[in-house]
């Protein structure tokens, strides 16, 4: 291999003026001024006026959407449209597990699990979930879907899938003293499907699906 | 894979390569200052700018003056949101009345935001005021990015210069990187974000009644629900623009309010490899041969699209432990199925597993789903397409000068096999620009490799393990492979706020990004004095197929041969023991 010409381009390149300590000094110095004011205007326009113009155009635009997609009753805020809370009772959809802590579903301090597919605590944890839900549910003897004995991303997850409220619907039904169409009926409303056919899964909201079935006559 | 798998990572893939010719050829028109259909907007303040900072934007800039405008600027950066966060007790828009942040974690986290690492040992809505996130992680999510931007372009008018001693103007490539390209960008995505739910507000956080109360931790009732909000969308869209990746919640975009529909995390998708793709059709554009940067993104998909499909098909194939429970794993058309643990219902297994390869094809570091309980082989896509060097799309602009790199490593490796002086674009590639080149590849492999074993070689390091066994291993790679390429995004059991994993990790992602940035301006200078080698019949053509199979070999390999005995250890033992029972 021929490697032939100036292999040091590193030398020579301040050739064109003699840097004298002083004019070296200026060039730092206007340098640090350069950075010091692109960094604070720079942030001016960043930090501050995009935000803000952002919020303001949000919140005259999108009200609803930019403040938590808040679900009012009576003209109070009961939930959010897009955070789960937990269940226990069987009249209820349950939601995924959370991994929040101290409480389930805590939206201040959203967190995973992050157990690993080999650690003994996620098999245990899941095998004491299968049971919570058998035991409610003696008769039912369909295999659980994952999503319902898995926790979720965010600890805030609002869906569950369609196979994890098909499961439940049963159980829901019989503890409120309704017929089973009524609350399939009720899973069928809050169910949405993929984005254009096409994006995401299907999913059924379990706080919107729990407070349409409080407001049910028995 | 599913006939929808299959499907919406087709949509996605087709439209970010729709949208990477377009916004290439602005890109290109916006760094040789040619009118770009965005002036009327922006000239006027961009012009302010110069004139307030002192900026002459025409003046020339050798290397060194670059590098050293480059280091200082991001200092300053660093200093700012270090000092944001240690008086955030002091300072206006803290509703929740956070406490300053301990000094190891504040210095990590503008370390973090500074390198467009975004590496999250803080907690987002429990640790930083709304201040902090706006004025600190806000902007260096648009500076550190412009920066990794105004590089690569200086990077690439090395090859397009002939005999000149400059390389550009560093605040002018900053300036108009910001201006023209991230900010209006910005302001689009985060509109389109919250018309889907991504909350906007400076109110403090929701309390609520919860429909049935619940008990904490300790046995104690629980009646209500805090509900954090904040101006997130404006932050999500520039974190995933500028690939930096950081949350503005815990959960980052796995969290409901930062991500709440299919379609939001679609369009968080694109927006994590538009800018890096579309880069290199501004490459091609700027050297004056389209098809030289056809060919590097074209390498890029190589690489890209296989590991996507096995980390996939990975996380599709579900947990075998989970199956004796009597669980249901399949697909079908009333749920994902597959490995659920960690992952949210509206994005399943392939808005997931898609998510899970862009976000560390490029050097990202977002997440929609919690990486640390992937599958073995799920885990392992995401960490080696961050060991290969974050030149996979890459992060914004450092992404494809990792990427030209290799490159200029490729045609060296095929000089040596026909015996030429190798040359790439014209230029020749000699004794100078190897040294440059082999530190860029061989840093990052050495910051992750030592940092790891320095890791699990200490008290310190163990301790902070969630995970046992093969898997705690594979959480500590994880977590240098994610500082040391600049990454980002963490198999999150790791507790990484500790005082040892703070600053080894802030050290780990200083280097990674400095002294790739460095070389590669050095690169920039040298091929910039050399004059245009006239092609010949000798030449090799680098925007052919050989040369793209050429430059994916040379990337897989010095990945495979690097990392495959560490990944040996985590990764690939863990599956064995999974699938062995």
């Amino acid at each position: 291999m021929q490697t032939t010409g100036a292999a040091s381009p590193a030398e020579g390149r301040r050739g064109s003026t003699s840097p004298s300590c002083q004019t070296a000094f200026r060039a730092t110095w206007t340098q640090v001024q350069q950075a010091t004011l692109t960094l604070l205007l720079l942030s001016v326009v960043t930090g501050i006026i995009y935000p803000l113009a952002i919020t303001g155009l949000a919140q005259w635009a999108f009200p609803r959407q930019a403040n938590g997609s808040l679900i009012h009753r009576d003209g109070r805020p009961v939930a959010s449209q897009w955070i789960g809370q937990a269940f226990t009772a069987p009249k209820y959809f349950w939601s995924r597990p959370s991994a929040t802590t101290p409480m389930p579903y805590n939206a201040g301090a959203s967190s995973g699990s992050n157990l690993g597919p080999t650690n003994p605590l996620l098999a245990q944890a899941v095998q004491d979930r299968v049971a919570a839900l058998k035991t409610l549910d003696p008769d039912n003897t369909a295999p659980v879907p994952v999503d319902l004995v898995t926790a979720s991303a965010s600890g805030l997850d609002p869906h569950i899938t369609p196979a994890a409220a098909a499961y439940q619907a049963a159980r829901v039904a019989k503890a409120r003293g309704l017929d089973l169409q009524t609350v399939q009926q009720a899973v069928a409303r809050h169910t949405a499907r993929r984005t254009l056919g096409l994006l995401g899964e299907p999913r059924v909201n379990v706080v919107e699906l729990n407070l349409d079935l409080d407001l049910l006559p028995r | 894979m599913t006939t929808n798998a299959f499907l919406q990572i087709g949509l996605y893939l087709a439209v970010l390569v729709a949208l990477a010719r377009p916004l290439g050829a602005y890109m290109a028109r916006v760094y040789e200052a040619r009118p770009c259909g965005l002036d009327w907007a922006c000239h006027g303040l961009e012009r302010l700018v110069y004139r307030l900072c002192r900026i002459d934007p025409a003046a020339e800039m050798p290397w060194t003056t670059y590098a050293q405008s480059m280091l200082l600027f991001n200092f300053l950066g660093f200093v700012a949101v270090y000092a944001l966060q240690r008086t955030q007790n002091l300072l206006p828009l803290n509703p929740e009345s956070l406490p300053a942040v301990s000094p190891d974690l504040a210095m990590n986290t503008a370390v973090s935001f500074a390198t467009n690492t975004n590496w999250q040992s803080y907690g987002g809505e429990t640790t930083l005021s709304h201040l902090t996130q706006m004025l600190g992680l806000t902007v260096q999510n648009f500076l550190s990015a412009a920066t990794g931007m105004a590089v690569l372009v200086a990077l690439i008018r090395g090859f397009v210069r002939r005999n000149a001693a400059t390389i550009g103007n560093f605040w002018f490539d900053l300036v108009r990187s910001t201006l023209y390209i991230l900010l209006p960008l910005s302001i689009v995505g985060a509109l389109s974000l919250v018309s889907q739910g991504v909350v906007q507000t400076f109110r403090p956080y929701e309390q609520l009644s919860l429909i049935e109360p619940t008990t904490d931790a300790d046995g104690k009732p629980a009646a209500k629900q805090t509900i954090a909000l904040g101006p997130a969308a404006s932050q999500i869209a520039i974190k995933q623009l500028g690939t930096n990746g950081g949350g503005f919640f815990n959960a980052n975009s796995a969290h409901p309010l930062e991500n709440p529909t299919p379609l939001s995390s679609f369009l968080q998708l694109l927006a994590i490899l538009l800018i890096p793709a579309a880069l290199c059709c501004t490459f091609g554009q700027m050297v004056g041969d389209t098809r030289q940067g056809w060919a590097v993104l074209a390498a890029m998909f190589l690489l890209f699209v296989p590991l996507l499909v096995l980390g996939y098909a990975a996380e599709q194939a579900g947990n075998p432990r989970l199956a004796a429970f009597g669980l249901d794993q399949v697909a079908s058309e009333m749920q994902p199925g597959g490995n659920m643990e960690g992952k949210e219902v509206r994005f399943g297994i392939t808005q997931s597993a898609l998510w899970a390869a862009t976000t560390t094809a490029a050097s990202n570091g977002s997440v929609n789903s919690m990486h640390d309980s992937y599958t073995p082989l799920g885990g392992l896509v995401p960490m080696w397409l961050m060991q290969l060097g974050e030149v996979i799309f890459g992060g914004v602009g450092s992404g494809l000068y990792g990427m030209l790199v290799f490159a200029i490593i490729a045609v060296f490796l095929a000089g040596l096999m026909v015996g030429r002086t190798p040359e790439y674009l014209g230029k020749k590639i000699e004794a100078f620009e190897m040294k440059m080149a082999s530190l860029v590849i061989l840093i990052p492999p050495l910051v992750v490799l030592v940092g790891t074993s320095l890791a699990v070689a200490t008290d310190w390091g163990r301790s902070s393990i969630l995970n046992c066994g093969a898997h705690g291993f594979s959480e500590v790679l994880y977590a240098f492979s994610s500082a040391g390429n600049n990454n980002g995004s963490a198999f999150a059991g790791l507790n990484a706020n500790t005082p040892f994993y703070n600053l080894a990790l802030a050290l780990a992602m200083l280097v990674a990004r400095y002294w790739l940035a460095i070389p590669t301006l050095a690169i920039a200078g040298s091929l910039a004095r050399k004059k245009a080698t006239p092609i010949t019949a000798g030449t090799l053509p680098t925007h052919t197929p050989l040369f793209v199979l050429l430059l994916a070999g040379v990337v897989v390999l010095v990945g495979a041969l690097t990392f495959v005995p560490a990944l040996a250890l985590g990764p690939i033992v863990e599956h064995l023991l999974l699938v062995g029972g």
